[in-house]
């Protein structure tokens, strides 16, 4: 790899430890991918911001005590648990000074305590072209095939690598020779009213990612109509079924408007369909519930919006959570501030709905709660929730998930792909 | 006897160990136990068995970018693989081992081979692998 005089200063340790060891991680790493040299970029988004395993929390504070500062701006993913109401969340005594230190440790690097894994909807926000360089599986996605930013899908721990120096190698995702589609995916058989119905979009993101695995893809006949948190739901299901980087949706992804900007003027390798029975056979295989009771609702994979959190307030107006069930949303502090202004927050409070900020339901205490069945309007949550948590769980649209609060019985209303 | 089997370095090191095979990718975070190195997905071809101290050979990686934290817990508490063998090596698994090195000075080679090469290993074969030289030594 070609190196400037500055970087091969560092390597010596001329700026100190932490710089020394993050630059040598991101050489070592530009070396393994062919990478010619290193590359500015504008922004970090953090991954490992959870506290999982000592030896992440031991990388970061070494690197915090050393003296290192964040090169760029850098937000930060969940933390694991709420860091303010985190007894509230169940988490016991022992465990929660080492979520303290991480978050601490961050800090202190001077990164921004967005606490999120939909940075993209507040924070700091990249433009059409920018060169950053993100963590955190759905956020890449989006970054890439929303806004036409330009990331790889970085690790945990090589994203504060690349804050601390604010660099990355030049390789991969960054260049535009490799953002060029190699398979096309055709939306078949699909009618306008299946598209107004929210939980299209997660089941079609999980259904691209099992089919594009790590390759880019482009997809043909995703309305215009779609919105930011219908993408939002697809790039995170997309995420979690494959190592998803970047996919082209054809007209709403900035450099593919055409069929011929997606393959660069060449011809995809491939193609494949997805068609409505496939959307409701995604439906049931991230289905791995066996009963009907549910006692846990979980929403907010990824963080909810104000619009989200609107359209919840909307379907629960008048009801009530039954006794038998929690319902729990996620969001960010600065959503949080923001529905708590205007009220929303005391309605859902007032049905028996708990807003949680800075956490992920994935990482829930599950010790100190007996969930037995959760449900969720996440294709993410519901692809990882049985194999991480143990806990069983069904995927519904939003006003499924309720409709099932309210009942404490797995309700479905009928949907297009699913008619009764 | 001996018999040599030429690859492509990902991450340079040198260690020695015994082989076990799989031919579906694996995800570190969720399929490997952190404390343990044990395989802890049900669905796993290798579940139940124990990555610590192998050289472990599976085709490529998948899933979620938290891998190369549970690669690196892994060599903290001596439960990591001796060396990993691959088709194709995303950034995500090269990352640990990487992070590892200038972390803790513990290598953990990886080694990519084309795909007859890589049917040549089996489970339970005692290799060395040079990711270095980029050369396995299977020793008969």
């Amino acid at each position: 790899m070609r190196l400037t005089d500055e970087e091969k200063s560092i390597l010596d340790g001329k700026q100190g430890e932490a710089a020394r060891i993050a630059l040598s991680v991101l050489v070592d790493l530009g070396e393994v991918f062919g990478a010619e040299s290193l590359m500015p970029v504008s922004q970090v988004h953090i991954d490992a911001t959870l506290y999982m395993v000592d030896a992440g929390l031991q990388f970061v504070e070494k690197l915090a005590n050393l003296g290192a500062k964040t090169a760029v701006p850098t937000s930060l993913n969940p933390s694991a648990i709420d860091l303010v109401r985190w007894k509230e969340l169940g988490v016991s005594p022992e465990i929660f000074p080492k979520h303290h230190r991480l978050a601490a440790a961050y800090i202190k690097m001077q990164a921004i305590p967005t606490w999120t894994c939909a940075p993209y909807q507040q924070g700091i926000i990249p433009r059409f072209g920018e060169q950053i360089a993100w963590g955190e599986s759905n956020a890449i996605a989006f970054a890439n095939s929303v806004i036409g930013a330009r990331t790889n899908r970085y690790a945990d721990l090589m994203d504060i690598c690349a804050a601390i120096i604010g660099k990355v190698p030049k390789f991969g995702l960054h260049l535009s020779r490799n953002r060029k589609a190699k398979m096309l995916i055709e939306l078949k058989g699909f009618t306008g009213s299946m598209f107004e119905n929210d939980a299209i979009y997660p089941l079609l993101g999980y259904l691209v990612g099992e089919i594009a695995s790590d390759q880019v893809a482009a997809v043909l006949g995703m309305p215009p109509s779609v919105t930011f948190d219908n993408l939002k739901g697809f790039f995170a299901g997309a995420a979690s079924s494959g190592a998803v980087g970047l996919c082209h949706l054809v007209g709403i992804t900035p450099e593919a408007q055409s069929l011929e900007m997606c393959f660069q003027g060449s011809q995809p390798e491939n193609v494949l369909q997805i068609t409505p029975e496939m959307i409701a056979d995604s439906e049931h295989r991230l289905q791995t519930v066996q009963s009907e009771g549910i006692d846990w609702i979980t929403t907010g994979c990824p963080h909810y919006s104000p619009a989200e959190f609107m359209r919840l307030a909307e379907l629960i107006n008048g009801e009530k959570v039954h006794s038998s069930v929690a319902f729990w949303a996620f969001t960010s502090r600065t959503v949080y501030a923001w529905i708590k202004e205007n009220g929303i927050l005391k309605q859902l409070a007032d049905a028996g709905i708990t807003v949680f900020t800075d956490g992920c339901p994935l990482q829930y205490p599950r010790e100190s709660w007996n969930f037995s069945a959760a449900m969720t309007d996440s294709a993410k949550f519901a692809n990882y929730c049985y194999s991480q948590t143990g806990l069983p769980s069904a995927f519904g649209s939003l006003a499924d998930c309720v409709d099932t609060a309210v009942s404490g019985k797995i309700r479905r209303r009928e949907s297009p792909w699913n008619k009764k | 006897m001996e018999q040599k089997i030429k690859g492509r370095c990902v991450v340079p090191g040198i260690a020695a160990g015994e082989v076990l095979v799989t031919s579906q990718p694996i995800s570190f975070w969720g399929e490997v136990d952190p404390a343990t190195g044990l395989i802890n997905d049900p669905q796993h071809e290798l579940f139940r068995q124990s990555v610590a101290g192998k050289v472990l050979v599976f085709p490529f990686g998948k899933g979620s970018s938290t891998g190369s934290l549970i690669m690196l817990e892994l060599a903290r508490v001596g439960k990591a693989p001796a060396a990993i063998v691959n088709v194709r090596t995303e950034p995500i698994l090269a990352t640990g081992p990487i992070v590892c090195k200038h972390f803790y000075g513990k290598e953990i080679p990886i080694i990519s081979l084309v795909e007859k090469s890589f049917q040549m290993l089996e489970t339970g074969q005692y290799v060395t692998v040079n990711a270095t030289e980029k050369v396995i030594i299977i020793h008969h």
